[in-house]
């Protein structure tokens, strides 16, 4: 029976690691159970990370799983030839802390600027020789359960009575950096859009401030990411990224609709 | 410090009434079983409760069998959005606050704790009573939290403020049953400290207590830190509910005319207090099963536990560092972002210690001569679980990464690896080995190791799946996830989870025949049918009232198991000339 729990045991880490190498090349059954093509330039340090980190998790995986059910297989209740009496080697438990903590501390700094560039490192634009925050293109307002987006009216300020106003609908270009101002008229939402790998809980009283620089038109959406109530579910604005071009002029069409 | 039994200040009577024996007992080995007993009742609740969660995901709207019938005959047994948060909220508070701590603390920790340290009793025996009694007003408040009001809490068990303040039924009840609870939990951690800081036999010294001691130990004294949080949190938000006050509430929500909010407090505030104690939480329900399944892994190996003082210092580290890695919950709370570089540095070395255990398991088993009893396996698969677990955990520790799988299922993959393939598959390995002792009769291995077949596939097709629906971005505590065009091929892949979970359910059929037969029918079991070390396996099983017969003297640690010096493949840390003296 031994090799048969052995053979349990060992199908554990051939299984995690085998489907998990099949859903990241895409293919077989797995296809399309990895993460949303990313289409932001920040995003890209978030992706090396997710790979970093399931890679080395894929070597312990194997490593220990291994060990586990290679010692499940040959060290049955009989095998009193293979016994040996022993119960601590110092010198191994100091090996098995200190390679782990290296791994583990270099993967604590490596990942510093990922969490800097998507985090606090809020965009920048020089005006009149200032450096300055980058204005938000847009106000998300969030509440049970819609999305109010507010785009500056003619008076190019947001938050003044010719703000334009979209129900659950979000128009963003790429090619540049989009900040969005984020608030809540209620209680705590989470603004997520996967293939933007943007998250953020927007908090009642706070305002955050939010960043991407989107590298291709798509369609997508806009879910809420933190329990807000029974319409949690329902919570979801549709995203259009467009070229530059393209928003200007749908832009424009706002304002001569207001306008009129 | 070291007292004998003769010191100790116990009640030496034994009940004679039913009541006095079996309701409110004092004895800890009856209380230990009462906790057994009522969250192995509560644990089907609650696994019922996730097969409604499952059924929605899987057939979302159609007539979910047992709930709908219940709840919504009249709507044709369809649910309505606002239940589907109750399931969840419910599945992970009796989960949580009902099943794992109370069976780990209360019940093992009750019942092993001062047999295994030599002990007559508890120190606090009337305490003792009182913290499985004060469960009961806490059930008492689940229980009107759903019926009273017909819909029950659905804030979610993290119930965040704002949303748990302003809307929803029942979350009253709810909190006044978190508070009974805890005060339970807090009352059982000082007795254990107590205990097992005074009433050790002689020779139980620090660094010759089982593992399973010391999981309780450290355990206990999480408890008893981070508690007092928890309790202080949830009444500010009772307060907050039912006074009128503003701890968490911001000005200027805007929820209508009708309703007017002071304002000047904070929702961040209660995340804060909250993981607080959450995250410790975390740690009181896994350091026991860690110690168990440690206990249990050295027995069926015939081998001693390999580091026994690196494996206590990891789990000491592992406790003091679980108080300082509340905040990577909340990486994108809101909360500062340099406070989440912190937050990442602990957890990342968190990770440390709970590797060194793994390895030192591993090397424990290596070139032993394995015993593969349905105990054994549910350790071995502790083990087994308890690794990818912890590599998902440090997926999310990096706070870039949380960015994208942050409240999605990628969480959920994690942390029920850790609670369910590995805390309760530890509390399954704790009862295959130690209901000998509990019940005088054995187990039946068979029926033990289907259960654990069964159980082992179906954790794994149930829940690893669940890591590829985070990757996707599948956000959780969606009832209909697929009205969103993103997610909509997500339904067949999250069928197939749920006819895993069904068949999960189905293995557990096995467990319950298995213990309630076996409690009644099972083969009579000698004092030390696993022939193990520690001190419980020296008295009679079941032991009597009072537990030794004899004043236990403690000569060595508990895992000198397959010295080649000694006939026996065992050599008990007990004096054995003290048993003889109990034969005759």
């Amino acid at each position: 029976m031994n090799r048969f729990w052995a053979i349990l045991f060992f199908m554990v880490p051939v299984l995690a690691v085998g489907t998990f190498i099949l859903a990241a090349l895409d293919v077989g059954p797995m296809k399309g159970l990895w993460l949303p093509k990313n289409i932001n330039t920040h995003g890209e340090s978030i992706d090396s990370l997710w790979n970093l980190t399931h890679i080395i998790g894929a070597v312990i995986l194997i490593g220990t799983g291994f060990a586990l059910a290679i010692g499940v297989w040959s060290f049955g209740a009989r095998s009193h030839d293979r016994f040996r009496y022993f119960s601590h080697n110092n010198r191994l438990e100091v090996l098995w802390s200190i390679i782990p903590a290296i791994v583990l501390v270099s993967l604590a700094f490596a990942q510093m600027p990922a969490w800097f560039e998507n985090k606090q490192s809020h965009p920048m634009v020089t005006v009149n020789g200032q450096e300055v925050f980058k204005s938000p293109l847009a106000r998300v307002v969030a509440r049970r359960f819609g999305w109010e987006v507010y785009y500056p009216g003619p008076d190019g300020v947001l938050e003044t009575a010719d703000d334009l106003y979209f129900e659950n609908e979000l128009h963003v270009p790429f090619g540049e950096e989009v900040v969005l101002q984020l608030e809540s008229r209620d209680v705590i939402h989470s603004f997520f859009i996967p293939s933007l790998r943007v998250k953020q809980d927007i908090v009642p009283g706070h305002v955050h401030n939010i960043w991407f620089h989107a590298t291709e038109a798509q369609e997508t959406s806009l879910v809420c990411a933190e329990l807000c109530g029974w319409g949690h579910y329902t919570m979801h604005a549709r995203v259009s990224i467009k070229e530059r071009a393209a928003f200007d002029s749908w832009m424009s069409d706002q304002l001569t609709g207001d306008a009129n | 410090m070291e007292t004998t039994l003769a010191e100790e200040h116990v009640e030496s009577h034994e009940p004679k009434t039913f009541l006095g024996r079996y309701v409110f007992a004092r004895d800890h080995k009856i209380i230990g079983l009462q906790f057994i007993f009522s969250t192995l009742i509560w644990m089907s609740v609650g696994g019922l409760l996730a097969l409604g969660i499952r059924w929605q995901l899987a057939w979302p709207w159609s007539n979910m069998p047992i709930f709908g019938d219940w709840f919504f005959a009249a709507e044709g047994g369809q649910i309505t959005p606002e239940f589907y948060n109750v399931l969840f909220t419910m599945h992970a508070t009796i989960m949580i606050f009902f099943v794992v701590i109370p069976i780990l603390a209360g019940g093992f920790g009750n019942y092993l704790i001062p047999l295994m340290i030599g002990a007559r009793d508890m120190a606090f025996p009337t305490l003792n009573m009182l913290s499985y009694w004060l469960l009961w007003p806490s059930f008492f408040c689940m229980f009107a939290s759903l019926w009273t009001v017909g819909v029950g809490p659905s804030a979610g068990w993290t119930a965040y403020p704002p949303l748990s303040v302003l809307f929803g039924e029942g979350i009253g009840w709810w909190v006044l049953g978190l508070i009974f609870s805890g005060v339970a939990s807090m009352l059982g951690a000082i007795n254990y400290i107590t205990t097992i800081i005074q009433m050790r036999a002689p020779g139980m010294t620090f660094m010759r207590m089982p593992m399973t001691i010391w999981g309780l130990f450290i355990t206990s004294i999480l408890q008893a830190f981070a508690l007092p949080v928890l309790t202080a949190a949830l009444f500010l938000l009772l307060s907050d509910r039912v006074a009128g006050t503003s701890f968490y509430l911001a000005e200027g929500l805007d929820l209508g005319e009708s309703v007017r909010i002071e304002g000047g407090g904070e929702a961040l505030l209660w995340q804060h207090l909250f993981w607080f104690y959450s995250h410790p939480a975390v740690y009181i329900m896994i350091l026991p099963a860690m110690g168990m399944i440690s206990d249990i892994l050295s027995c069926f190996s015939r081998k001693p536990l390999f580091g026994y003082r690196p494996m206590v210092f990891s789990m000491m580290s592992i406790a003091g560092m679980g108080f300082i890695v509340w905040g990577h919950h909340m990486f994108v709370s809101g909360m500062n972002y340099y406070l989440s570089v912190t937050f990442l540095i602990s957890t990342i070395l968190i990770a440390l210690p709970s590797g060194v255990k793994v390895f030192n398991w591993l090397a424990t088993i290596w070139a032993g001569r394995l015993q593969l009893t349905a105990s054994m396996l549910f350790a071995l698969g502790f083990v087994s679980m308890f690794v990818i677990g912890g590599l998902s955990g440090v997926v999310m520790a990096t706070p870039a990464v949380d960015i994208m799988v942050h409240d999605t299922y990628y969480i959920v993959a994690h942390f029920h690896y850790v609670l369910f393939g590995s805390s309760i598959f530890g509390v399954f390995a704790a009862i295959y080995f130690w209901f000998p002792k509990m019940f005088g009769r054995m187990m039946n291995e068979s029926l033990g190791k289907i259960h654990f077949l069964i159980s082992f596939v179906a954790v794994n097709l149930t829940f690893f799946p669940m890591h590829f629906l985070g990757a996707r971005g599948f956000p959780r505590r969606y009832a209909d996830p697929y009205q969103i065009e993103i997610f909509r091929d997500l339904l067949p892949i999250n069928q197939l989870i749920t006819y895993a979970a069904i068949a999960m359910a189905i293995g557990q059929v096995f467990f319950i025949l298995n213990f309630l037969w076996s409690i009644r029918f099972g083969r009579r079991a000698e004092t030390n049918p696993w022939r193990a070390n520690s001190l419980e396996w020296a008295t009679a099983s079941p032991p009597p009232h009072g537990n030794f017969e004899f004043q236990p003297r403690i000569i060595r640690g508990p895992y000198d198991y397959g010295n080649p010096a000694n006939e026996l493949d065992y050599s008990p840390q007990y004096e054995m000339a003290t048993l003889k003296k109990q034969d005759s």
